[in-house]
């Protein structure tokens, strides 16, 4: 059994949860919520626990992919069930079961109606989103990247806020629209290739012009993801609207989707397209960090101000994919799994005011710290840690990425360096307006600080946020070998040799 | 000796962690037990490697590596020299002053533990920032006393202008960063690594390589490279035109605005700089630049210092003079005077706020001079301190910062690089407005009639000033030991050290100075052996040259306009109140600052957003969309009413229909 399990952990990581989700769903009933939460938690934990040896039994020295299983799905078109993992995606699912284990926790009391449908949304899309991480086959990928959509929508759709529904079109159809793109690419890709999987697609040599219109069609499907400027505007809608958990997973791990694509399907396929188009990437990823953050300064709403935020530093993720070196990709990957923990607990905090006041707006807060001390201290070390404070890890994927774009071209770092004033002003100038200053009104008075759940959800994340900062080498070890294998990969060009006259 | 040079940062850490979580369930007393030990102990422990550093070899060392990417690798680690160890020794000293200092000062607030969590956790990033042997770590001690400095200056958080203050200060300090960065990433980009010693090894190689920037302009690295790392220098050492933060950063609590802005925390630009003199030495343009802005601040703020009536704000325009005054120094390449000139100040700057503190408690919290008088009767340690502390600020023969200042107005007079002439002339000039506005304070203070008798108290505000019948006390010996400590060095420590660091080999090693280029250092020493021989020939020579003269007759009006005739300083303020109305506006930095930068972010802000997110993308593109799949569903004819097509859209569907178009022909 032992032996059937490390033999297949990405599957037992995959389907672990999808199966733990459906099981809630099945023996939950309404009138012991307690204890569909409980197996909920307990489903969650052992779904983390089985990603662990992800970690501890990684070869670090190996850039290729790991840990790979698989079987033949659909013989006639020759579509398998590949798994396999490499220093990019071993991060990024650790931090999802990690993720999910945080929202279930945090859901405890917050969510009163359809606790098991609730909890079963996540345990479910906790795999599916862990599928997408692992998957090697351009279908199966792709069964994945739509399938867990469906749960997010229900999130977003049921426990949602009283605009929920506009939020939930707007995100379905910016998705959908890149989304058909990409499978177009899949399809001429398996049409040229005669296959799905995506280290034959690595392979495979294109012209230029061919390989341009490949790296937009999978561009379409993950600039929307992640999101990028000017596909972004779904992203502070669905945060507002979704509740606390939804928010969360969407920030911490969601946008993720994107980024990872990008360097495992748009990038190493079409590398030479990568090059030709790497000065609109890199525009585009500026603009995203300075005309975002320059929006996030005059939110009004708290959630809406974390999700530009969110935008502004994940083009410091795309930023450091198209400058082509290894402290740019590292930095972006660095900043990935820091975005995921920063973003989560923020939004974690939105939601300890939230659900004390029900409002999101800035000006119905004031003074917070006077009544809820212990909170102000979390509020303002993972505001800190969202202004890239060196010792929090938000600094070591921006400085990364910062120092990796000089070296590219001084006005890229110029430009993004601005987040380091930009960003402590929208940060900053959020916490004093909500916490700071004398007691606001007589719903401030009466607030409670942390409960113990709250608490220690907010410190395990505060620990991770530390720890990643003061030594995040054990991070960079990991992704070490697979950056300089992309990179070599990225510097080959694979246009077809053209054999003269 | 590595596990001595953990210990000295690492106690003051674990004691900020300790109370900082705890504070609550501690008793109360834990809290400054607990962080007094710590820094007591760092303090022993930083002698000990000032001790051995004078005979030893530096110490280079890593402690663990923090990140490896291609060939890249940063790590954390120490260099102790003499130039370190001599900072950890100021910095545990005067931090240990301040803690205990704190115990009386802040005994009734309810944030106690908090705020010794926070001098500790100070502490500790500054010990890091001076310790470093590379640069990232040095950003990282950099940011994280920049951190502290938020979190103190804004400890009372319910007053709305601490909060905008620390806001305030933490965005300036930014703007400095954001250079800072930049050079950091140059010098990794050019020269491979970023710690000192390799980089320092290499720059001599680096000196005429060339960069561009802007078109094909060529630009000498170096030069770039120093400018932007001296922008980082700018915001935390408070520098014109990143000053403006620090005046409001008296809204902390005093012991704070001894500590970190005033001795240290502010003083680690000149610090860096100073480390960094092997790169600053290969550039002239740099070192103007430093220069230039050295003497615009040491003149400038000056000024300001005579028009303030609180006597922290009086304390706080002559930090950002004297720091104008370092600043000189290092762009002369006078190092090592700018460096004893921080250790000097330190001392007597840590005991001016300080004995400021004592006298704002005397006040019951009134931080108004015109409100004072006579405290000489009721607070005579704080009245001879704070006096020792004046005249060692204004540069009075055998006292420290006599010896400090004279040698960097001499570096002034010696340096031949573009602006020197107007750093001398600013550096001048400052010594006579320094001894004005120091006297200024000191006889409306310690001096004259006992004015808070006759306030009329209102009781509409919550005036928390001495009521006309009380006398103002003398605090107890928590307060007053360490202004006596302080008062020792203020006196002492320019005698003892000139000669060692500035003309014996104390530095040596540590700093590079490219004698030919820049020759003032080597003038000092000359002069030095020629004339002066000694710290005493030096004071006693003093007695005849301008700046002595400048001082005294600074004193001079000083006592004339505030004890004998206060008629006359009033009349003045009318008659040129445009002058006065500058001043009162500190040159409307403040005004420009919050109406171009501030308002001009929120004013960008709001229009990226309404036009470009909501009207453009949302309003044109998305929305848009689901008008345009609607309207085509129904009417075909409404395709010509002209709908607004976004590129991104268009780009989509073209793509998609380009992509389909292929996969259907081949």
């Amino acid at each position: 059994m032992l032996n059937y399990f490390t033999q297949h952990l990405l599957s037992f990581a995959i389907w672990l949860p999808v199966f733990a989700g459906i099981i809630v769903l099945a023996v939950a009933n309404d009138n012991k919520p307690d204890a569909t939460r409980w197996l909920a938690l307990l489903a969650s934990a052992v779904s983390f626990l089985a990603t662990i040896p992800l970690y501890t039994q990684f070869n670090f020295a190996e850039g290729g992919f790991q840990f790979q299983e698989g079987f033949r799905w659909i013989p006639a078109f020759n579509i398998n069930y590949h798994l396999g993992v490499d220093g990019l995606a071993v991060p990024l699912i650790l931090l999802t079961s990690f993720t999910t284990l945080i929202v279930i926790i945090s859901a405890w009391e917050v969510i009163q109606k359809r606790v098991a449908q609730y909890m079963a949304c996540f345990l479910i899309m906790s795999g599916l989103m862990i599928g997408v991480f692992s998957a090697l086959d351009a279908i199966l990928y792709y069964v994945f990247w739509e399938a867990m959509l469906i749960p997010m929508f229900l999130v977003i759709g049921i426990w949602g806020g009283p605009n929920r529904v506009y939020a939930t079109v707007k995100f379905f159809l910016y998705t959908l629209l890149g989304s058909l793109l990409m499978l177009v690419a899949f399809i001429y890709l398996y049409l040229k290739t005669g296959s799905f999987e995506v280290v034959d697609y690595y392979k495979f040599a294109m012209p230029l012009d061919v390989q341009v219109l490949i790296f937009l069609a999978f561009f379409a499907a993950f600039a929307v993801k992640i999101p990028m400027w000017p596909v972004h505007t779904w992203l502070p809608d669905a945060h507002v609207e979704a509740p606390t958990g939804g928010s969360v997973v969407l920030a911490a791990i969601a946008l993720k989707l994107g980024g990872y694509s990008f360097l495992r399907f748009a990038m190493p396929i079409a590398p030479d397209a990568a090059h030709h188009l790497s000065g609109y990437m890199i525009a585009l990823s500026l603009i995203a960090i300075v005309y975002i953050a320059f929006v996030a300064l005059v939110q009004k709403d708290m959630k809406k101000l974390i999700a530009y935020s969110s935008i502004s530093h994940m083009g410091f993720v795309t930023l450091g994919f198209f400058i082509f070196n290894n402290l740019g990709l590292e930095g972006a990957i660095v900043q990935m799994v820091s975005h995921g923990f920063i973003s989560a607990a923020m939004f974690l905090c939105v939601g300890v005011l939230y659900d004390r006041v029900h409002s999101r707006q800035i000006e119905s807060y004031g003074g917070v710290a006077n009544t809820m001390p212990a909170f102000a201290a979390f509020a303002v070390f993972f505001a800190m840690a969202n202004t890239g404070l060196p010792g929090t890890s938000g600094f070591v994927g921006e400085f990364m990425v910062i120092l990796g774009a000089i070296q590219t071209n001084f006005w890229y770092a110029f430009l993004a360096s601005l987040t380091l004033i930009f960003g402590a002003a929208y940060t900053l100038w959020m916490v004093k307006r909500v916490f700071y200053g004398a007691v606001a009104n007589e719903k401030v008075v009466v607030l409670k600080d942390l409960n113990k759940r709250e608490f220690l959800i907010l410190a395990v994340l505060a620990v991770m946020v530390l720890a990643l900062g003061v030594y995040p080498q054990p991070l960079t070890d990991m992704t070490n070998a697979t950056a300089n294998q992309l990179l070599s990969t990225l510097a080959q060009s694979k246009l077809p040799v053209s054999l003269g006259l | 000796m590595q596990q001595i040079y953990l210990a000295i940062p690492l106690l003051p850490l674990l004691a900020a962690i300790v109370v900082g979580l705890f504070g609550k369930q501690l008793p109360r007393a834990s809290a400054h037990v607990l962080t007094v030990l710590a820094v007591g102990v760092s303090f022993a422990l930083s002698l000990y490697v000032l001790n051995e550093a004078m005979i030893a070899v530096p110490y280079n060392e890593t402690i663990y590596s923090w990140l490896k990417s291609g060939n890249f690798s940063f790590e954390i680690g120490f260099l102790i020299d003499r130039l370190s160890a001599m900072m950890m020794v100021v910095v545990t000293f005067v931090s240990l002053m301040v803690h205990i200092y704190t115990i009386g000062y802040m005994k009734e607030d309810a944030g106690y533990a908090r705020f010794f969590s926070y001098i500790s956790l100070f502490t500790f990033a500054m010990l890091m920032l001076v310790m470093s042997n590379n640069f990232m770590q040095l950003f990282f001690g950099w940011e994280a006393v920049g951190l502290v400095s938020y979190l103190l200056i804004g400890f009372w958080y319910t007053r709305p202008t601490a909060i905008y203050a620390n806001l305030k200060a933490f965005l300036v300090n930014r703007v400095g960063d954001f250079g800072f960065l930049l050079g950091i990433g140059l010098v990794l980009f050019h020269f491979g690594s970023l710690d000192y010693a390799s980089v320092f090894l290499v720059a001599p190689q680096m000196a005429d390589v060339q960069i561009t920037l802007i078109g094909n302009t060529p630009w000498s690295l170096m030069t770039v490279t120093c400018i932007l790392l001296f922008i980082g220098a700018m915001g935390k050492s408070a520098q014109v035109p990143l000053h403006v933060w620090l005046p409001d950063s008296m809204e902390g609590p005093t012991p704070i605005s001894a500590l970190i802005h005033a001795a240290t925390m502010v003083t680690a630009g000149i610090f860096m700089v100073a480390r960094m003199s092997p790169l600053f030495e290969l550039s002239s343009t740099a070192l103007s630049f430093v220069m230039i802005i050295g003497s615009i601040t040491a003149l400038f703020m000056g000024f300001l210092g005579v028009i303030q009536n609180d006597i922290k704000r009086v304390v706080a325009y002559s930090t950002l003079s004297q720091l104008g005054y370092m600043t000189v120094a290092l762009g002369a390449s006078a190092y090592s005077v700018a460096i004893f000139h921080l250790m000097t100040h330190a001392f007597f700057k840590a005991l001016l706020f300080l004995g400021a503190g004592s006298v704002i408690m005397g006040m019951h919290h009134d931080q108004d001079i015109r409100n004072m008088g006579n405290l000489k009767k009721y607070m005579p340690v704080t009245w001879i301190t704070s006096l020792i502390g004046s005249l060692a600020l204004i540069g009075t023969p055998f006292l420290s910062g006599f010896y400090s200042k004279d040698s960097i107005i001499e570096a002034a007079q010696a340096s031949t690089i573009t602006g020197s002439s107007f750093a001398y002339f600013a550096v001048l000039v400052g010594v006579f407005v320094t001894a004005f506005y120091s006297f200024r304070m000191y006889f409306l203070v310690f001096h004259g009639a006992e004015k808070w008798r006759a306030v009329k108290h209102d009781d509409h505000d919550h005036y928390h000033g001495l009521a006309p019948t009380d006398d103002p006390h003398e605090p107890n010996w928590v307060i007053k030991l360490p202004l006596v400590l302080l008062a020792i060095p203020s006196v002492l420590i320019g005698y003892i050290a000139i000669e060692p660091m500035l003309y014996g080999d104390f530095f040596k090693g540590v700093i590079a100075v490219d004698s030919a280029a820049h020759p003032a250092m080597h003038e000092l020493t000359h002069h030095w052996h020629t004339v002066f021989h000694s710290a005493l020939g030096m004071a006693l020579h003093s007695l005849m040259t301008l700046p002595f003269v400048l001082a005294a007759s600074g004193v001079t009006l000083a006592w004339f306009f505030y004890m004998k005739r206060p008629d006359i300083p009033a009349k003045m303020q009318t008659k040129f109140s445009v002058i006065n109305q500058i001043l009162e506006n500190k040159y409307g930095f403040d005004n420009f600052n919050e109406r171009v930068f501030a308002a001009g972010s929120r004013f960008i802000g709001h229009k990226l957003w309404q036009i470009g997110d909501v009207t453009i993308i949302d309003g044109g593109m998305v929305n848009g969309t689901a008008n345009l799949i609607s309207k085509l569903s129904s009417v075909v004819r409404k395709l010509q009413t002209g709908l607004i097509y976004h590129y991104a859209f268009a780009m989509i569907i073209g793509v998609f229909f380009m992509l389909s178009f292929y996969t259907l022909k081949l």
